[in-house]
């Protein structure tokens, strides 16, 4: 039988993925003074997993290395070895390593053998006190089993111990396997039976000589009573030893059974069971490339059921309503309103549940934040303790994919500029340990994700000179405290002195509000000279339906999105103002804003083509207004987003397509889209 | 056809001895740790038992301890697999009651083999 090993390296790349981040974290958590047997048991564990499937799945170089982390994991749970910081941090770069390894496994790409060996290194140094290669003996001893062959054949002396049976091994089952062999012949000795009324039928007490007749490998016999080895007394010798015929007369013989030989048929399978399909395994790991990225989703067997649930209730709702239906008449219209209400309930309910299956807990990204922390404070010399709250708040797939990346920079920038050094601390009496917290929570339809500091806070006047040499401001430029923060998020501002490699890539504050704007969500900033920052980070929940306001323009209807809305206004004559060449603006209140006539951009046909005759929609795309030329508001609602560039193109203005109520077509404006296209 | 009950908390494992043994015609009940299988094993009989030794909430071999204090379970046979650097383990599995062991890594074909072989 021979089965695609392939369709289950998915499932073991997922799983060894989830089995390092348990090693990263256990290994992040451990304290050095107090080490908790358990803990190094999950470690252990995770590393015994990995190695197991690897090996079982063909990756012998992923097994290899892990058996050198697994065997110095070992003795760390014996207790035979100490638990030290230096150990800690070879088995994290390890980590690192076998994550790399695993990803190019299933990218089909070439691991980077020269990284492996060294990290295999420092691991055999901090093992051994040198680097030596253990497996190389262990291999040897493995491969070259004395081999002894008797042409004559074999005679086996087999005595059960009494509990040989509670082991689950029945002797019938050894001769047959070795009636497979060559020619057996069996003889029973009664001798250890007891009287009948001392008689324990879960006991075995018999015992045998079997003559085993056939040019057969002592390895081979020896294989089949491998398992029983310590369970009774076994003699094996070549018949040649002795002579043949030895029977002992003084023992009652009651049966000799000769068992047919099923050496020539079975030839071919009798190999030993543990023998070496090791290079066979090697060339296939070098051969196949598994080039599949994950795009499954771990859900909550409650949240199916939860599902599955809402499914039978719309059931029940649809047969109700059906039966309703037939042969309708007016006395039941108090049922059909009462189907449809809880059709309606019904139906919003499945939406949620299914809206909470793409639904991930916080916890995806802030659990890769302890390590983060542990290696830049090692590297900056700080000393940080990360907190963490919130990590099972629940938010979309999508938002956290993307969220990831500008959370890092947050934490980052505490970090290195943000937390004082530990003597700087000490000096103006706060605790040598600074604290970062992370913290996400719901408030209303969004989620707030925080970024805390207790370091030394933005000064209000060092941001203020630099964003006046920069040019970004004016110098008399009256700015309120809010204002003065949110300078930090203009292109072009870095308040470090210097440019460190832990923040100040190139990206700046500005490119992470982009990417935070980018997602439907927005970032403040609040900060306390001497006592330390918070970043907060407002986003939707999920990137799949959106608030919306849906207007009319001609016959077409379009949606914005309500976050964008910030007024409407009936324009009157007074307040246009008409720029030869650039458009038209409008004033509203001290301001003047740009008008966009939406009938003109999409190029639709309609009644109201006077601005005093519609409406104008003041709308704020990443901070730029304008007012969007309408005919009419019509009603705000929840609308499913589907992707027009997955089903038709990209268009400029337009971020994606809805069905409405009635079944037809409205597309979602995309208003930063719509600002740039006016200005062309 | 024979019913087994097979042990392994990696679910990679778990499926590809599960999809192994179903595709020899065995019925086969995947649990995820030993006390998952215990609890099994307390509503169902099984003829064999093919059981990982490393697993959280219960191992392996405390597992076959257990199991083998059971009616059900006295006689029948019950294997573990385990690692190659495991031979304290195949003792402390033994004395436990294990039936015998498998060597990881093993292939499909080597798993079926001994089945076969305790199953007859």
């Amino acid at each position: 039988m021979s089965i695609d090993m392939e369709q289950f390296h998915q499932v073991f790349f997922e799983e060894s993925f989830e089995g390092l981040d348990i090693m990263e974290t256990g290994l992040l958590n451990l304290d050095m003074g107090d080490v908790d047997e358990e803990d190094i048991n999950t470690i252990f564990r995770a590393a015994h997993s990995i190695k197991g499937g690897s090996g079982t799945f063909g990756f012998t170089s992923v097994s290899d290395f892990t058996h050198v982390m697994e065997t110095l994991l070992d003795e760390m749970r014996d207790g035979r070895r100490q638990v030290t910081q230096v150990a800690i941090d070879v088995l994290l770069g390890s980590v690192d390593c076998l994550k790399e390894m695993l990803t190019a496994i299933q990218d089909g790409e070439d691991v980077d053998t020269a990284r492996v060996s060294e990290y295999q290194k420092a691991l055999e140094v901090e093992l051994n006190g040198s680097s030596s290669e253990p497996q190389v003996t262990e291999e040897i001893v493995k491969e070259s089993p004395v081999e002894v062959i008797s042409e004559q054949g074999w005679q086996i002396a087999f005595s059960p111990h009494s509990h040989l049976l509670k082991t689950g091994n029945d002797p019938v089952r050894m001769f047959r396997e070795l009636s497979s062999l060559g020619n057996l012949k069996t003889t029973v000795d009664l001798q250890g039976v007891p009287d009948f009324y001392e008689l324990d039928p879960e006991e075995c007490h018999l015992s045998w000589k079997l003559e085993l007749v056939g040019n057969i490998q002592e390895q081979e016999i020896d294989d089949i009573f491998d398992w029983v080895e310590d369970d009774c007394d076994l003699s094996i010798q070549t018949i040649s030893d002795q002579s043949i015929e030895a029977p002992v007369v003084s023992q009652p013989q009651i049966e000799a059974v000769e068992l047919p030989s099923q050496a020539e048929s079975e030839k071919e399978n009798t190999i030993a069971i543990s023998t070496k399909p090791k290079a066979k395994k090697k060339a296939k790991e070098s051969t196949k490339p598994a080039a599949k990225t994950s795009s499954s989703i771990r859900v909550d067997t409650g949240k199916i059921d939860t599902l599955i649930n809402m499914v039978g209730e719309l059931v029940i709702t649809q047969s109700m309503l059906s039966l309703v239906g037939e042969n309708f008449e007016l006395n039941k219209l108090d049922q059909l309103t009462n189907g449809l209400s809880q059709l309606e309930r019904h139906t919003r309910e499945l939406q949620e549940s299914v809206m909470n299956i793409r639904m991930l807990p916080i916890n995806f990204v802030f659990s890769r934040f302890p390590r983060l922390v542990h290696d830049l404070s090692t590297k900056l010399d700080k000393k940080i303790e990360l907190v963490l709250i919130g990590e099972n708040t629940e938010v979309d797939k999508t938002v956290v994919e993307l969220l990831s990346d500008p959370l890092v920079h947050l934490v980052r920038n505490s970090l290195d500029h943000g937390i004082e050094m530990p003597a700087d601390r000490v000096a103006i009496g706060k605790p040598e340990t600074g604290t970062i917290t992370l913290e996400a929570y719901h408030r209303g339809g969004n989620i707030v994700i925080e970024v805390r500091d207790d370091g030394k806070g933005l000064n209000k006047e060092v941001l203020k000179a630099k964003a006046i040499e920069k040019g970004l401001i004016e110098e008399d430029a009256v700015l309120t405290d809010k204002q003065i923060f949110e300078l930090i998020f203009m292109a072009g501002f870095s308040t470090a002195e210097k440019l460190t490699d832990v923040s100040g890539r190139g990206v700046g504050m500005d490119v992470v509000r982009r990417n935070i704007q980018s997602l439907g969500g927005n970032i403040e900033i609040s900060s306390e000279l001497g006592k330390g920052s918070t970043i907060a980070i407002h986003l939707p929940l999920t990137l799949a339906i959106l608030d919306g306001q849906s207007i009319a323009v001609g016959g077409e209807r379009f949606i914005i999105p309500l976050g964008a809305i910030l007024e409407s206004v009936n324009v009157t004559e007074e307040m246009i103002n008409r720029v030869a060449g650039k458009g038209e603006t409008f004033r509203l209140r001290d301001e003047y804003l740009p008008i966009v006539r939406m009938h003109e951009i999409f190029d639709i046909k309609t009644e109201a083509t006077k601005l005093t005759e519609g409406l104008v929609v003041v709308v704020d795309g990443q901070g730029m207004r304008c007012g969007l030329f309408i005919d009419d508001l019509l009603g705000q609602q929840q609308v499913v987003i589907k992707s027009l560039e997955a089903n038709y193109r990209k268009i400029e203005g337009v971020s994606g397509a809805t069905i409405l109520g009635d079944g037809s077509v409205a597309l979602i404006l995309d208003i930063p889209g719509l600002v740039r296209l006016s200005n062309q | 056809m024979a019913t087994i009950l097979a042990v392994d908390d990696s679910a990679s494992m778990r499926q590809m001895v599960s999809f192994t043994l179903k595709g020899a015609g065995y019925t086969v009940v995947e649990a995820v740790d030993g006390v998952d299988a215990l609890n099994k094993a307390k509503t169902q009989k099984f003829d064999c038992v093919v059981t990982d030794v490393n697993m959280p909430n219960k191992d392996g071999i405390t597992l076959i301890k257990d199991l083998r204090a059971l009616p059900d379970f006295k006689f029948i046979p019950m294997l573990m697999l385990t690692t190659e650097s495991g031979m304290d383990k195949k003792q402390a599995g033994k004395a436990a009651g294990a039936t015998g062991w498998i060597v990881k890594p093993f292939n499909p074909d080597q798993l079926l083999k001994t089945i076969k072989k305790v199953l007859g």
